[in-house]
């Protein structure tokens, strides 16, 4: 037999791993699955699936509560429900800068924020201040019992105004 | 009368229970003051000597050391005021009143752990001005400055986290104000604090969990730190003992 076939290494082939390249290569590797793993139950963990918090609808009662041409806030719930002459709607009482309730000044006609001084108009139109946003018009609708409902996790983009 | 006494000091120090619990023993050499250091768990973060220009007032104004003494003050009242206190709502509330009303001495532990947080984060931004000011942040020191800024972050984060636990209208708000502070972060802003909160709103979870933060986890997290940052001292070669013998006139 005068061609004998090579055992040499192929040109291309990387150099063979040794037993303990191999096992601290699977170690490794084991405690990265193992710390992605501890991360991931760790997120699932720390957030709650069920949250003993108010539930976002609100009854906000019967519309004649509201005098004509008012603006009544619910400090329970962050809502103020708006009667104009023409119906009502619901607003958040959420300052869209960091959150704190805003408190209706009658005298002045316009909502105000107690932390960083935004104020906001009656339809919750930014009039100053550093709110990066118009206050939120919330869902509102008729129960079949005659109570205003707001939901106060819904809010609309298109003014609308429950007429009774 | 003061031989006696220190005759009696020396049978105690040379007692074989003594001897079994400071073994590096006694004596008037400072081989024996240098191990008594090197030998003790707390004392062996420290170096068992140091140049005399380092200790004095001058050098660092001791606010380092004043930082460490407000700490072990909040630890101590800290534990103290939390055997009174339940971190549920409205408990919590009821609970702070109660230390200032009721509880003897309470309002005296309480307005010491509140002067004593004002008082830490006070002497840590002084601490800091005067080590940047002296240039002791500079190689070799230069991870112990890192972790000087870590622990700043852990000394406002407990801050932050107790300012919570009345359950007043005060703490209410300005946690209120911080988790949308926030949640003004790209992205994960949002979920970010949800998670602080452990909820969508500033409640019973978000109190229970700056509990844990302000009573368990970041303290643990500081005296790992404290440890790491007295014992770099040590390594960097001592506190620095500025650029010449009379400093301020260097160069």
């Amino acid at each position: 037999m005068p061609e004998e076939p090579k055992p040499a290494a192929l040109p291309d082939t990387p150099e063979e791993m040794s037993r303990r390249q191999f096992f601290v290569k699977v170690g490794v590797g084991s405690v990265a699955v193992a710390a992605l793993g501890t991360a991931a139950f760790s997120y699932e963990y720390l957030s709650p699936n069920v949250l003993y918090e108010p539930s976002p609808i609100v009854d906000a009662g019967k519309p004649d509560h509201y005098p004509p041409d008012s603006v009544t806030l619910d400090p329970a719930t962050a809502i103020y429900v708006v009667r104009t002459a023409e119906g009502f709607f619901a607003l958040s009482a959420i300052c869209t800068h960091l959150g704190c309730m805003t408190a209706y000044k009658p005298d002045l006609g316009i909502i105000a924020c107690p932390c960083h001084g935004s104020k906001f108009n009656k339809d919750g139109v930014k009039i100053a201040g550093p709110a990066p946003r118009p206050l939120p018009w919330l869902r509102m609708w008729l129960s079949d019992d005659g109570n205003l409902m707001v939901d106060r996790s819904n809010a609309v983009a298109i003014k609308q105004l429950v007429r009774v | 009368m003061a031989n006696t006494l220190d005759r009696l000091a020396d049978q105690v120090r040379e007692n074989r229970i003594w001897r079994s619990i400071f073994r590096s023993g006694t004596g008037e050499s400072n081989l024996h003051r240098a191990l008594t250091v090197q030998q003790n768990v707390f004392l062996h973060l420290f170096s068992v000597k140091a140049r005399k220009r380092t200790l004095e007032f001058r050098a660092t104004w001791y606010l380092g050391a004043l930082t460490f003494g407000t700490f072990l003050i909040l630890v101590i009242t800290g534990i103290l005021l939390m055997l009174y206190y339940h971190p549920s709502v409205p408990q919590a509330y009821a609970d702070m009143k109660d230390l200032q009303f009721v509880v003897s001495s309470g309002v005296f532990l309480r307005n010491l752990h509140r002067w004593s947080a004002h008082a830490m984060v006070f002497l840590v931004f002084a601490h800091m001005f005067k080590v940047f000011y002296r240039g002791a942040y500079r190689p070799p020191r230069e991870f112990n400055w890192v972790i000087g800024v870590v622990l700043l972050l852990m000394t406002l984060l407990l801050s932050y986290t107790g300012y919570l636990l009345p359950w007043d209208q005060l703490a209410f708000w300005a946690v209120t104000v911080g988790s949308n502070i926030a949640s003004a972060v790209p992205v994960i802003g949002a979920k970010m604090r949800f998670l602080m909160l452990g909820g969508t709103a500033v409640n019973a979870n978000a109190l229970l969990r700056f509990y844990v933060l302000h009573c368990v986890i970041l303290p643990f997290a500081a005296v790992v730190l404290i440890a790491i940052h007295f014992w770099r001292i040590r390594k960097d070669g001592g506190i620095y003992p500025g650029e010449s013998p009379a400093e301020g006139n260097a160069k």
